[in-house]
Protein backbone atom coordinates (compact mmCIF):
# COMPACT_ATOMS: atom_id res chain seq x y z
CA UNK A 1 0.00 0.00 0.00
CA UNK A 2 1.70 3.56 -1.33
CA UNK A 3 1.09 6.21 1.77
CA UNK A 4 1.54 10.05 1.81
CA UNK A 5 3.78 11.32 4.40
CA UNK A 6 4.90 15.39 4.63
CA UNK A 7 8.34 15.93 5.05
CA UNK A 8 9.68 19.76 5.59
CA UNK A 9 6.46 20.94 3.87
CA UNK A 10 6.70 18.26 0.93
CA UNK A 11 4.40 15.64 -0.06
CA UNK A 12 6.47 12.03 -0.89
CA UNK A 13 4.83 9.03 -1.29
CA UNK A 14 6.31 5.71 0.43
CA UNK A 15 5.12 1.63 1.18
CA UNK A 16 3.02 1.74 4.00
CA UNK A 17 5.51 -0.63 5.59
CA UNK A 18 9.09 1.52 5.53
CA UNK A 19 10.31 2.91 8.54
CA UNK A 20 10.15 6.52 8.71
CA UNK A 21 14.07 6.70 8.08
CA UNK A 22 14.04 5.15 5.24
CA UNK A 23 11.10 7.05 3.83
CA UNK A 24 13.38 10.02 4.11
CA UNK A 25 16.50 8.55 2.39
CA UNK A 26 14.34 7.12 0.02
CA UNK A 27 13.06 10.49 -0.76
CA UNK A 28 16.36 12.16 -0.87
CA UNK A 29 16.72 13.02 2.19
CA UNK A 30 20.75 13.09 3.02
CA UNK A 31 20.88 15.19 6.55
CA UNK A 32 18.67 14.48 9.29
CA UNK A 33 20.13 17.20 11.39
CA UNK A 34 23.19 19.45 11.30
CA UNK A 35 25.46 20.33 13.91
CA UNK A 36 26.00 23.22 15.78
CA UNK A 37 29.21 23.42 13.15
CA UNK A 38 27.33 22.88 10.16
CA UNK A 39 27.99 19.85 9.58
CA UNK A 40 25.26 17.16 8.32
CA UNK A 41 24.06 13.71 9.92
CA UNK A 42 21.89 11.21 9.18
CA UNK A 43 21.11 7.44 10.41
CA UNK A 44 24.01 5.79 11.67
CA UNK A 45 22.97 2.56 13.77
CA UNK A 46 19.67 1.98 11.91
CA UNK A 47 18.57 0.56 15.23
CA UNK A 48 17.59 3.07 17.89
CA UNK A 49 20.89 3.69 19.56
CA UNK A 50 22.71 6.77 18.02
CA UNK A 51 19.85 8.97 17.87
CA UNK A 52 21.24 10.43 14.73
CA UNK A 53 18.30 10.11 12.76
CA UNK A 54 15.98 12.39 15.43
CA UNK A 55 13.18 14.06 13.41
CA UNK A 56 10.14 15.59 14.91
CA UNK A 57 7.18 13.77 13.64
CA UNK A 58 3.71 15.44 14.39
CA UNK A 59 4.75 17.90 16.03
CA UNK A 60 7.08 15.40 18.82
CA UNK A 61 10.37 16.42 18.82
CA UNK A 62 13.48 13.48 19.28
CA UNK A 63 11.88 10.60 17.83
CA UNK A 64 14.12 8.03 16.25
CA UNK A 65 12.95 7.79 12.76
CA UNK A 66 14.63 4.71 12.69
CA UNK A 67 12.13 3.23 14.88
CA UNK A 68 9.08 4.24 13.48
CA UNK A 69 7.17 2.70 10.99
CA UNK A 70 5.90 5.38 8.29
CA UNK A 71 2.08 5.74 8.86
CA UNK A 72 -0.37 7.59 5.95
CA UNK A 73 -0.63 11.38 6.96
CA UNK A 74 2.26 12.15 9.18
CA UNK A 75 4.13 15.23 9.35
CA UNK A 76 8.12 14.86 9.57
CA UNK A 77 10.08 17.76 9.93
CA UNK A 78 13.96 16.73 9.83
CA UNK A 79 16.30 18.61 12.97
CA UNK A 80 17.75 20.92 10.48
CA UNK A 81 14.76 22.36 9.39
CA UNK A 82 12.98 23.06 12.42
CA UNK B 1 0.05 0.07 34.86
CA UNK B 2 0.45 -3.01 33.71
CA UNK B 3 1.69 -6.09 35.86
CA UNK B 4 2.18 -10.06 34.79
CA UNK B 5 4.17 -12.76 36.71
CA UNK B 6 7.31 -12.98 34.23
CA UNK B 7 7.94 -9.47 32.44
CA UNK B 8 10.71 -10.07 29.27
CA UNK B 9 12.30 -7.32 27.96
CA UNK B 10 12.87 -7.68 24.60
CA UNK B 11 11.42 -9.03 21.80
CA UNK B 12 14.53 -11.16 19.49
CA UNK B 13 15.05 -14.91 19.59
CA UNK B 14 16.04 -14.84 23.64
CA UNK B 15 13.06 -12.86 24.84
CA UNK B 16 10.65 -14.61 22.74
CA UNK B 17 12.13 -17.75 23.63
CA UNK B 18 12.24 -16.81 27.46
CA UNK B 19 8.38 -15.68 26.93
CA UNK B 20 6.93 -18.34 25.24
CA UNK B 21 8.81 -20.90 27.76
CA UNK B 22 7.65 -18.73 31.03
CA UNK B 23 4.17 -18.80 29.44
CA UNK B 24 3.87 -22.30 28.96
CA UNK B 25 3.64 -23.13 32.55
CA UNK B 26 0.71 -21.02 33.07
CA UNK B 27 2.12 -17.72 34.28
CA UNK B 28 1.09 -14.73 32.90
CA UNK B 29 3.74 -13.09 30.65
CA UNK B 30 4.35 -9.56 29.31
CA UNK B 31 6.44 -9.29 26.68
CA UNK B 32 8.14 -5.28 26.08
CA UNK B 33 10.32 -4.11 23.08
CA UNK B 34 10.96 -0.53 21.50
CA UNK B 35 10.41 -1.61 18.04
CA UNK B 36 6.37 -1.98 16.85
CA UNK B 37 7.05 -6.05 15.83
CA UNK B 38 8.41 -8.82 17.71
CA UNK B 39 12.05 -10.61 16.49
CA UNK B 40 14.69 -8.11 17.34
CA UNK B 41 17.39 -7.15 14.65
CA UNK B 42 18.43 -10.69 13.40
CA UNK B 43 14.87 -11.49 12.51
CA UNK B 44 12.75 -8.17 11.80
CA UNK B 45 11.12 -8.61 8.53
CA UNK B 46 12.08 -11.53 7.84
CA UNK B 47 10.30 -14.93 6.76
CA UNK B 48 12.49 -17.10 8.69
CA UNK B 49 10.44 -20.49 9.96
CA UNK B 50 12.38 -20.46 13.33
CA UNK B 51 11.11 -17.01 13.86
CA UNK B 52 7.54 -17.65 12.38
CA UNK B 53 7.48 -20.82 14.74
CA UNK B 54 8.06 -18.71 18.45
CA UNK B 55 5.87 -15.76 16.99
CA UNK B 56 3.23 -18.48 16.43
CA UNK B 57 3.84 -19.70 20.15
CA UNK B 58 3.93 -16.30 21.42
CA UNK B 59 0.49 -16.02 20.28
CA UNK B 60 -0.97 -19.30 21.29
CA UNK B 61 0.56 -19.08 24.76
CA UNK B 62 -1.36 -15.53 25.08
CA UNK B 63 2.02 -13.77 26.07
CA UNK B 64 0.73 -10.20 26.13
CA UNK B 65 2.93 -7.82 24.60
CA UNK B 66 3.77 -3.83 24.55
CA UNK B 67 5.53 -2.71 21.43
CA UNK B 68 7.18 0.87 20.94
CA UNK B 69 7.80 0.75 24.47
CA UNK B 70 11.24 1.61 25.78
CA UNK B 71 12.06 0.92 29.16
CA UNK B 72 13.60 4.00 31.36
CA UNK B 73 14.00 3.41 34.60
CA UNK B 74 13.49 0.47 37.29
CA UNK B 75 12.00 0.39 40.77
CA UNK B 76 12.59 -1.92 43.03
CA UNK B 77 12.48 -4.78 42.99
CA UNK B 78 10.92 -5.77 39.65
CA UNK B 79 9.01 -2.76 38.53
CA UNK B 80 10.18 -0.24 35.51
CA UNK B 81 9.10 2.51 34.13
CA UNK B 82 8.89 2.74 30.46
CA UNK B 83 7.73 5.10 27.13
CA UNK B 84 4.95 4.24 24.83
CA UNK B 85 5.68 6.60 22.45
CA UNK B 86 4.94 10.02 24.21
CA UNK B 87 2.74 7.98 27.17
CA UNK B 88 4.34 7.56 30.49
CA UNK B 89 4.16 3.65 31.14
CA UNK B 90 4.71 1.40 34.75
CA UNK B 91 5.36 -1.75 34.44
CA UNK B 92 5.26 -4.59 36.85
CA UNK B 93 6.61 -8.07 37.46
CA UNK B 94 5.02 -10.37 40.03
CA UNK B 95 7.72 -12.99 39.81
CA UNK B 96 10.50 -12.42 37.67
CA UNK B 97 12.18 -9.96 35.05
CA UNK B 98 13.85 -11.72 32.02
CA UNK B 99 16.18 -8.69 30.28
CA UNK B 100 16.91 -9.87 26.65
CA UNK B 101 17.96 -6.24 25.52
CA UNK B 102 20.75 -7.91 23.02
CA UNK B 103 23.61 -6.43 21.91
CA UNK B 104 24.23 -2.98 19.47
CA UNK B 105 27.51 -2.36 17.21
CA UNK B 106 30.89 -1.18 18.15
CA UNK B 107 31.76 1.63 16.32
CA UNK B 108 35.20 3.06 15.88
CA UNK B 109 35.90 6.60 14.58
CA UNK B 110 37.50 7.25 12.18
CA UNK B 111 37.72 10.86 9.78
CA UNK B 112 34.68 11.17 7.74
CA UNK B 113 32.64 8.47 10.10
CA UNK B 114 30.10 11.22 10.57
CA UNK B 115 29.33 11.50 6.66
CA UNK B 116 25.93 11.00 5.91
CA UNK B 117 25.36 7.35 4.25
CA UNK B 118 28.54 6.08 6.22
CA UNK B 119 26.29 3.51 8.53
CA UNK B 120 26.88 0.45 10.54
CA UNK B 121 27.14 -3.07 9.27
CA UNK B 122 24.09 -4.00 11.37
CA UNK B 123 22.95 -0.70 10.33
CA UNK B 124 22.63 -0.82 6.91
CA UNK B 125 20.94 -4.58 7.46
CA UNK B 126 18.56 -2.56 9.59
CA UNK B 127 18.11 -0.33 7.49
CA UNK B 128 17.53 -2.47 4.06
CA UNK B 129 15.21 -4.48 6.36
CA UNK B 130 13.28 -1.08 7.25
CA UNK B 131 12.78 -0.36 3.39
CA UNK B 132 15.92 1.53 2.67
CA UNK B 133 16.26 1.65 -1.49
CA UNK B 134 19.80 1.09 -2.68
CA UNK B 135 19.23 -0.05 -6.25
CA UNK B 136 21.78 1.12 -8.49
CA UNK B 137 24.18 2.15 -5.60
CA UNK B 138 27.83 1.54 -5.04
CA UNK B 139 28.64 0.28 -1.85
CA UNK B 140 31.46 -0.85 0.35
CA UNK B 141 31.28 -3.14 3.36
CA UNK B 142 33.91 -3.05 6.06
CA UNK B 143 34.72 -4.31 9.52
CA UNK B 144 34.72 -7.62 10.62
CA UNK B 145 33.41 -10.76 11.56
CA UNK B 146 30.98 -13.40 9.46
CA UNK B 147 28.44 -10.76 9.65
CA UNK B 148 29.67 -8.72 6.26
CA UNK B 149 28.92 -11.71 4.44
CA UNK B 150 24.81 -11.55 4.66
CA UNK B 151 24.88 -7.60 4.73
CA UNK B 152 26.88 -7.33 1.66
CA UNK B 153 24.61 -10.53 0.37
CA UNK B 154 21.79 -8.58 1.66
CA UNK B 155 22.72 -5.50 -0.47
CA UNK B 156 23.94 -7.13 -3.45
CA UNK B 157 19.81 -8.67 -3.42
CA UNK B 158 18.61 -5.43 -3.02
CA UNK B 159 20.69 -4.13 -6.45
CA UNK B 160 23.42 -2.33 -5.05
CA UNK B 161 26.66 -2.50 -6.47
CA UNK B 162 29.06 -3.92 -3.48
CA UNK B 163 32.80 -2.78 -4.97
CA UNK B 164 34.40 -4.35 -1.57
CA UNK B 165 34.08 -6.44 1.07
CA UNK B 166 37.00 -4.93 3.48
CA UNK B 167 38.11 -7.62 6.63
CA UNK B 168 40.46 -6.23 9.25
CA UNK B 169 41.30 -9.99 10.09
CA UNK B 170 44.27 -11.38 8.52
CA UNK B 171 44.02 -13.54 6.39
CA UNK B 172 45.34 -16.31 8.19
CA UNK B 173 42.80 -15.88 11.02
CA UNK B 174 40.12 -16.28 8.60
CA UNK B 175 41.01 -18.87 6.85
CA UNK B 176 41.57 -20.91 9.68
CA UNK B 177 38.22 -19.96 10.98
CA UNK B 178 36.52 -20.54 7.75
CA UNK B 179 38.32 -24.23 7.74
CA UNK B 180 36.51 -25.09 11.26
CA UNK B 181 32.79 -24.52 9.68
CA UNK B 182 32.77 -28.09 8.59
CA UNK B 183 31.89 -28.60 12.12
CA UNK B 184 28.88 -26.56 11.89
CA UNK B 185 27.35 -27.77 7.73
CA UNK B 186 24.50 -25.07 8.13
CA UNK B 187 26.74 -22.05 8.62
CA UNK B 188 29.26 -23.54 6.15
CA UNK B 189 26.57 -23.61 3.44
CA UNK B 190 25.29 -20.55 4.84
CA UNK B 191 28.48 -18.87 4.32
CA UNK B 192 29.48 -20.36 0.51
CA UNK B 193 25.50 -18.90 -0.06
CA UNK B 194 26.24 -15.20 1.24
CA UNK B 195 29.92 -15.54 -0.70
CA UNK B 196 28.13 -16.62 -3.89
CA UNK B 197 25.65 -14.16 -4.17
CA UNK B 198 28.45 -11.14 -4.29
CA UNK B 199 31.26 -13.69 -6.19
CA UNK B 200 32.85 -10.90 -8.67
CA UNK B 201 32.78 -8.56 -5.74
CA UNK B 202 36.68 -8.93 -3.62
CA UNK B 203 36.73 -9.92 -0.54
CA UNK B 204 39.77 -8.16 1.05
CA UNK B 205 41.64 -9.12 4.33
CA UNK B 206 43.84 -8.04 6.50
CA UNK B 207 42.77 -4.37 5.23
CA UNK B 208 40.30 -1.40 7.28
CA UNK B 209 39.02 1.82 6.56
CA UNK B 210 41.02 4.53 7.45
CA UNK B 211 39.61 7.73 5.83
CA UNK B 212 35.77 8.41 4.21
CA UNK B 213 35.50 11.38 2.02
CA UNK B 214 32.41 13.26 0.66
CA UNK B 215 30.54 16.60 0.02
CA UNK B 216 27.31 16.22 2.08
CA UNK B 217 27.42 12.39 1.26
CA UNK B 218 30.22 9.47 1.44
CA UNK B 219 32.42 9.44 -1.71
CA UNK B 220 34.76 7.69 -1.54
CA UNK B 221 36.45 5.60 1.81
CA UNK B 222 40.27 4.77 1.58
CA UNK B 223 41.24 1.75 2.62
CA UNK B 224 44.18 0.49 4.08
CA UNK B 225 46.85 -2.95 4.88
CA UNK B 226 49.11 -1.15 6.85
CA UNK B 227 51.46 -0.81 3.83
CA UNK B 228 49.48 0.98 1.36
CA UNK B 229 46.25 2.52 0.63
CA UNK B 230 43.72 2.40 -2.19
CA UNK B 231 40.64 4.49 -2.75
CA UNK B 232 37.53 2.89 -3.92
CA UNK B 233 34.62 5.23 -4.82
CA UNK B 234 30.87 4.41 -2.74
CA UNK B 235 28.07 6.16 -2.08
CA UNK B 236 27.14 3.57 0.72
CA UNK B 237 29.98 2.87 3.54
CA UNK B 238 28.92 0.29 6.02
CA UNK B 239 31.27 -0.08 9.15
CA UNK B 240 31.17 -1.42 12.20
CA UNK B 241 33.60 -3.94 14.86
CA UNK B 242 31.22 -6.51 16.01
CA UNK B 243 28.80 -6.34 18.53
CA UNK B 244 28.67 -5.44 22.08
CA UNK B 245 26.08 -6.27 24.93
CA UNK B 246 23.27 -3.51 25.37
CA UNK B 247 24.07 -3.65 29.28
CA UNK B 248 22.27 -0.31 29.91
CA UNK B 249 18.80 -1.63 31.66
CA UNK B 250 20.56 -4.67 33.90
CA UNK B 251 22.83 -2.28 35.25
CA UNK B 252 19.96 -0.17 36.42
CA UNK B 253 18.65 -3.02 37.94
CA UNK B 254 22.00 -3.74 39.68
CA UNK B 255 23.40 -6.33 37.98
CA UNK B 256 26.83 -7.23 38.01
CA UNK B 257 29.17 -7.16 35.00
CA UNK B 258 31.87 -8.59 33.92
CA UNK B 259 33.73 -7.53 30.60
CA UNK B 260 30.65 -5.73 29.78
CA UNK B 261 28.39 -8.66 29.45
CA UNK B 262 26.03 -9.33 32.33
CA UNK B 263 27.50 -12.05 34.55
CA UNK B 264 24.61 -15.09 34.62
CA UNK B 265 24.76 -18.35 36.36
CA UNK B 266 23.89 -21.80 34.52
CA UNK B 267 20.69 -20.56 35.15
CA UNK B 268 20.88 -17.51 33.23
CA UNK B 269 20.12 -15.34 36.70
CA UNK B 270 22.34 -12.79 37.29
CA UNK B 271 23.55 -11.43 40.98
CA UNK B 272 19.88 -9.63 41.51
CA UNK B 273 17.83 -12.02 42.81
CA UNK B 274 14.57 -12.26 40.51
CA UNK B 275 16.42 -10.85 37.37
CA UNK B 276 17.65 -13.00 34.65
CA UNK B 277 19.44 -12.01 31.63
CA UNK B 278 19.33 -13.93 28.44
CA UNK B 279 20.56 -13.92 24.68
CA UNK B 280 23.57 -11.26 23.71
CA UNK B 281 23.12 -8.91 26.50
CA UNK B 282 25.00 -11.52 28.47
CA UNK B 283 27.56 -12.39 25.78
CA UNK B 284 27.69 -12.42 22.85
CA UNK B 285 27.06 -16.02 21.16
CA UNK B 286 24.80 -15.70 18.25
CA UNK B 287 20.90 -16.43 17.61
CA UNK B 288 21.26 -19.96 18.23
CA UNK B 289 22.70 -19.41 21.99
CA UNK B 290 20.03 -16.97 22.63
CA UNK B 291 17.16 -19.39 21.95
CA UNK B 292 18.60 -21.61 23.87
CA UNK B 293 19.43 -19.50 26.70
CA UNK B 294 15.83 -17.64 26.88
CA UNK B 295 14.74 -20.73 26.72
CA UNK B 296 16.23 -21.74 30.31
CA UNK B 297 15.68 -18.10 31.36
CA UNK B 298 11.74 -19.21 31.16
CA UNK B 299 11.99 -22.40 32.86
CA UNK B 300 14.10 -21.18 35.65
CA UNK B 301 12.15 -17.97 36.13
CA UNK B 302 9.03 -19.89 36.37
CA UNK B 303 10.83 -22.42 38.97
CA UNK B 304 10.94 -25.61 36.16
CA UNK B 305 14.98 -26.24 37.49
CA UNK B 306 15.29 -29.34 36.70
CA UNK B 307 14.32 -28.62 32.63
CA UNK B 308 16.34 -26.00 32.50
CA UNK B 309 19.45 -27.60 33.83
CA UNK B 310 18.70 -30.14 31.12
CA UNK B 311 19.29 -27.38 28.34
CA UNK B 312 22.78 -26.07 30.03
CA UNK B 313 24.88 -28.94 28.01
CA UNK B 314 23.14 -27.67 24.95
CA UNK B 315 23.95 -23.67 25.65
CA UNK B 316 27.99 -24.33 26.52
CA UNK B 317 28.33 -26.19 23.19
CA UNK B 318 27.76 -22.50 21.60
CA UNK B 319 30.41 -21.22 23.74
CA UNK B 320 32.75 -22.94 21.60
CA UNK B 321 31.88 -21.41 18.47
CA UNK B 322 31.80 -17.61 20.05
CA UNK B 323 35.27 -18.41 21.65
CA UNK B 324 36.38 -19.39 17.88
CA UNK B 325 34.77 -16.34 16.57
CA UNK B 326 36.35 -13.63 18.89
CA UNK B 327 39.73 -15.52 18.60
CA UNK B 328 39.40 -15.01 14.73
CA UNK B 329 38.32 -11.32 14.67
CA UNK B 330 40.11 -9.88 17.37
CA UNK B 331 40.16 -6.32 16.56
CA UNK B 332 43.82 -5.40 15.36
CA UNK B 333 45.64 -2.56 17.57
CA UNK B 334 46.00 -0.09 14.63
CA UNK B 335 42.26 0.34 14.48
CA UNK B 336 43.00 2.74 17.80
CA UNK B 337 44.90 4.69 15.81
CA UNK B 338 42.81 5.91 12.83
CA UNK B 339 40.71 8.45 14.95
CA UNK B 340 42.73 11.69 14.33
CA UNK B 341 42.54 14.84 16.68
CA UNK B 342 40.17 16.44 14.75
CA UNK B 343 37.59 13.34 14.49
CA UNK B 344 34.97 13.60 15.94
CA UNK B 345 34.54 10.63 18.32
CA UNK B 346 30.96 12.02 20.32
CA UNK B 347 28.49 12.39 17.84
CA UNK B 348 25.61 13.59 19.49
CA UNK B 349 27.95 16.73 21.56
CA UNK B 350 30.60 16.86 18.38
CA UNK B 351 33.47 16.38 20.71
CA UNK B 352 36.40 15.68 18.74
CA UNK B 353 39.80 13.41 19.49
CA UNK B 354 42.09 16.15 20.66
CA UNK B 355 39.96 17.68 23.02
CA UNK B 356 39.92 14.65 25.22
CA UNK B 357 43.28 12.92 24.82
CA UNK B 358 44.55 14.57 27.59
CA UNK B 359 41.96 12.67 29.97
CA UNK B 360 43.06 9.82 31.95
CA UNK B 361 39.55 8.83 32.29
CA UNK B 362 35.57 9.32 30.85
CA UNK B 363 34.49 11.15 33.80
CA UNK B 364 37.11 13.68 33.02
CA UNK B 365 35.97 13.87 29.19
CA UNK B 366 32.50 14.51 30.40
CA UNK B 367 33.61 17.02 32.54
CA UNK B 368 35.46 18.64 30.65
CA UNK B 369 34.26 18.26 26.92
CA UNK B 370 30.87 16.82 27.50
CA UNK B 371 31.64 13.37 26.04
CA UNK B 372 28.31 10.98 26.20
CA UNK B 373 26.12 13.73 27.64
CA UNK B 374 24.31 13.89 24.53
CA UNK B 375 20.54 11.87 23.77
CA UNK B 376 22.37 8.22 23.01
CA UNK B 377 24.37 8.97 26.21
CA UNK B 378 27.50 7.18 25.52
CA UNK B 379 26.13 4.23 23.78
CA UNK B 380 28.20 5.27 20.76
CA UNK B 381 31.28 6.99 22.03
CA UNK B 382 31.65 4.64 25.36
CA UNK B 383 33.01 1.55 23.70
CA UNK B 384 34.60 3.53 21.13
CA UNK B 385 37.11 4.97 23.61
CA UNK B 386 36.84 1.83 25.69
CA UNK B 387 38.72 0.43 22.48
CA UNK B 388 41.00 3.79 21.94
CA UNK B 389 41.87 4.71 25.85
CA UNK B 390 40.80 1.51 27.70
CA UNK B 391 38.43 3.75 29.92
CA UNK B 392 35.84 1.92 32.02
CA UNK B 393 32.09 2.69 31.81
CA UNK B 394 30.64 4.72 34.48
CA UNK B 395 27.56 4.26 36.23
CA UNK B 396 24.21 4.68 34.28
CA UNK B 397 21.92 6.84 35.67
CA UNK B 398 18.15 6.94 34.53
CA UNK B 399 16.28 7.94 32.65
CA UNK B 400 18.04 5.61 29.85
CA UNK B 401 16.21 7.58 26.99
CA UNK B 402 15.77 11.17 26.72
CA UNK B 403 11.75 11.92 28.01
CA UNK B 404 10.00 14.95 28.47
CA UNK B 405 9.36 16.56 32.08
CA UNK B 406 5.93 15.81 32.25
CA UNK B 407 6.38 11.84 31.40
CA UNK B 408 9.37 12.11 34.14
CA UNK B 409 7.01 13.93 36.75
CA UNK B 410 4.84 11.16 36.36
CA UNK B 411 7.28 8.76 37.63
CA UNK B 412 6.91 7.56 40.78
CA UNK B 413 3.60 8.84 41.48
CA UNK B 414 1.05 6.40 40.89
CA UNK B 415 -2.10 9.07 40.89
CA UNK B 416 -0.84 9.89 37.53
CA UNK B 417 -0.01 6.54 35.69
CA UNK B 418 -1.24 6.16 32.58
CA UNK B 419 -1.66 2.49 31.00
Amino acid sequence: MIIELTVNGRRIECDGDVSVAAALLNAGISAFRTTQTGEPRAPLCGMGTCFECRVTIDGVSGQRACLVTARDGMNIVTDDQR
Amino acid sequence: MISADIVVIGAGPAGLAAAATAAQSGSSVLLVDERSAPGGQIWRGTASRAAASWLARIEAQRVRTSFETAIVDVDAPHGMYGMRGTHPLRIEAGRAVVLATGARELFLPFPGWTLPNVVGVGGAQALLKSGWNVRGRKAVVAGTGPLLLPVAAALARAGARVEAVIEQAPRHAVARFAANLWRTPRRLGEALRYRLSFARTPYITGSWVVHARGDGVVREAVVTDGASERVIGCDILCTAYGLVPAVELPLLFGCALDRERVVVDELQRTSVDGVFCAGEVAGIAGKDAAIVEGTIAGLAATGRITEAKRLVRARSAYADMAARMNEAFALRPELKQVAGDDTVVCRCEDVSLGMIVGCSALREARVLARVGMGPCQGRVCGPALRQIFGWEREGVRPPLLPVTIEALATFGDTATEQT
